[in-house]
């Protein structure tokens, strides 16, 4: 079964362990990763989630301070370390999320990378928080490329197509909110609690799912961009027009949850036919879906109909590399580590990083045919 | 109870509440700060990327910043940085975000009450509030230099 890119610069049993370390948004994450045959294996990880202090609060306020990163990225990496097995000396090469984000904390992150490093005379690598996403199905099971992703988290909504390594293609994305924003801020209107997406979930199943008409944005337009900004303040207006019962909170719930789904399986629906008639998707390809919204059991199974309606084979990373982790950012290290890409330790951090330009800058050879992208 | 406004217009559609952003964009100059008040959904960040796409191109992305945070913005007049500060819990995390050192560009904040002092006590305020036929939005000049920018704006004397 291939599993990866063609691996050019090392042999092909030589095992190679990476530390990754996430830190772009709310998580400081971290951890081992040993690929051989380009088979990944996690030896040990940690998410230095907390969620518990937060949940008090009801709002999104986890580790916005750099200072937070910074306190927990050396035990956290010193944890990940403990549960691998291995001591900084085993560690081939040290990856870091380098962008997109909130810069203080990649920041934190790149420089703990940076100087276990160059302490230990090995290289760092840099990497993009969305390509570890990208790849993240891969963690868990041999997708091939090329496979189409749907990102659906917080902060992201896309639709990405992924060739190969370094070769990734925006399909479309939310012009306004991110599906898991608009989930938070659906649940903070209706005061479900947080996170909002399993608060929303849980009354959805209760509630009625056509009980109200919610608009449905960019959905009568061509192309697969999104907009979810207007949902909320829809379901915000409704919310006000009513008495808000329990029954009625699940029901508007439940309708919110549907637009959502029938939003994204129509957008996906859309990609899914672009890719093969405008891409290289031949055969059986992969669907992926990935972010913390993935974890969301209806559009789960809206979205599993729909790839087998297109024949599409349905990937989900498990939910722990749904969410921002470490695990990805050390696999997508480590795939740039193998193919001889590592970054300079001046790499400067990047709050904002789209993923098609990672490709164009980081691989020059985009496009340019040097690397097959199936394997 | 509410102070009135320098200025109250009445938004009927998306489309007004860019194009409201676009007109406050035109007159933006280095030092600028906007703060946004309103509730989840009043159009805050609508207006943001009317102003934002108005100085550079209806193709430029302009996402929430909800989960960043921050976003900043390249345009001839000075740096934007779009804050949104719904997720900060105190003051004191804006100081690492580089929240002073943004004095100097334009900054447009979403949230601004969760910026607690450390809000440039010079701004433009726009409130938007839900009125029965859609949304309104209040303007309100701290400086007597702002006062007279919404009346050359919105071409009152």
């Amino acid at each position: 079964m291939a599993t990866t890119a063609p691996i050019m610069e090392q042999a092909p049993d030589s095992a190679k362990i990476i530390l990754g370390i996430e830190t772009s948004c709310d998580e400081t994450a971290a951890a081992v990763l040993r690929l051989e045959n380009g088979v990944p294996e996690i030896l040990g990880e940690v998410i230095a989630s907390q969620f518990d202090d937060h949940k008090a609060y009801g709002g999104v306020v986890p580790e916005i301070a750099a200072r937070a990163h910074a306190d927990v990225c050396d035990s956290v990496v010193e944890e990940t370390l403990k549960r691998a097995g291995v001591t900084v000396a085993d560690i081939d090469a040290f990856a870091a999320t380098s962008g997109p984000g909130l810069i203080g904390g990649v920041m934190v992150g790149m420089m703990t990378a940076k100087a276990l490093a160059m302490s230990s005379g090995k290289p760092f690598i840099g990497v993009n928080h969305l390509e570890g996403h990208a790849l993240s199905p891969r963690l868990s099971e041999p997708v091939e490329f090329p496979y189409l992703l749907l990102l659906v988290s917080g902060g992201h909504c896309q639709f990405i197509a992924v060739e190969g390594l370094g070769q990734y293609r925006r399909l479309g994305s939310t012009i306004d909110d991110a599906v898991g924003e608009a989930f938070d801020k659906t649940a903070k209107v209706l005061g479900l609690g947080f996170p909002g997406g399993p608060a929303v979930e849980r009354r959805a199943k209760d509630g009625n799912p056509d009980a109200i008409k919610l608009p449905r944005p960019l959905l009568d337009r061509p192309g697969l961009d999104m907009s979810f900004a207007g949902l909320k303040t829809a379901v915000l207006r409704e919310a006000q027009q009513m008495e808000l019962t329990d029954q009625a909170l699940c029901d508007i719930a439940a309708s919110f949850q549907k637009t959502i789904c029938e939003i994204l399986t129509e957008k996906s629906r859309r990609a899914m036919q672009l890719v093969r008639e405008e891409m290289n998707f031949a055969g059986e390809p992969g669907f992926v879906i990935a972010g913390g919204v993935g974890a969301n059991q209806a559009l789960r199974t809206s979205l599993t109909e729909l790839a087998s309606e297109e024949g599409f084979s349905f990937h989900a990373p498990p939910l722990k590399w749904c969410t921002d982790n470490g695990a990805m950012i050390a696999y997508a290290g480590a795939m740039r580590f193998i193919s001889g890409q590592v970054s300079p330790l001046d790499l400067a951090a990047r709050p904002r990083w789209p993923l098609d330009e990672a490709s164009a800058e980081t691989n020059p050879v985009f496009g340019g045919g040097k690397r097959g992208a199936k394997a | 109870m509410r102070q009135d406004p320098d200025i109250e217009i009445s938004l009927v559609g998306e489309e007004a509440t860019i194009d409201l952003g676009a007109k406050l964009a035109l007159n933006l100059q280095a030092g600028d700060c906007i703060s946004l008040i309103g509730d989840l959904g009043a159009g805050k960040t609508t207006l943001s990327r009317g102003l934002i796409q108005a100085l550079l191109g209806a193709d430029t992305e302009v996402p929430s910043p909800t989960y960043t945070i921050v976003q900043t913005y390249e345009t001839a007049p000075a740096p934007i940085w779009h804050f949104d500060l719904y997720r900060i819990e105190s003051p004191h995390e804006l100081i690492e975000l580089g929240f002073e050192d943004a004095e100097d560009d334009i900054m447009v904040i979403e949230w601004p009450e969760n910026a607690g002092s450390l809000l440039p006590s010079q701004r433009l305020i726009v409130e938007l509030i839900f009125t029965d036929n859609g949304r309104s939005a209040r303007l309100t000049g701290t400086t007597p230099e702002w006062k007279q920018r919404l009346n050359d704006i919105f071409d009152r004397s």
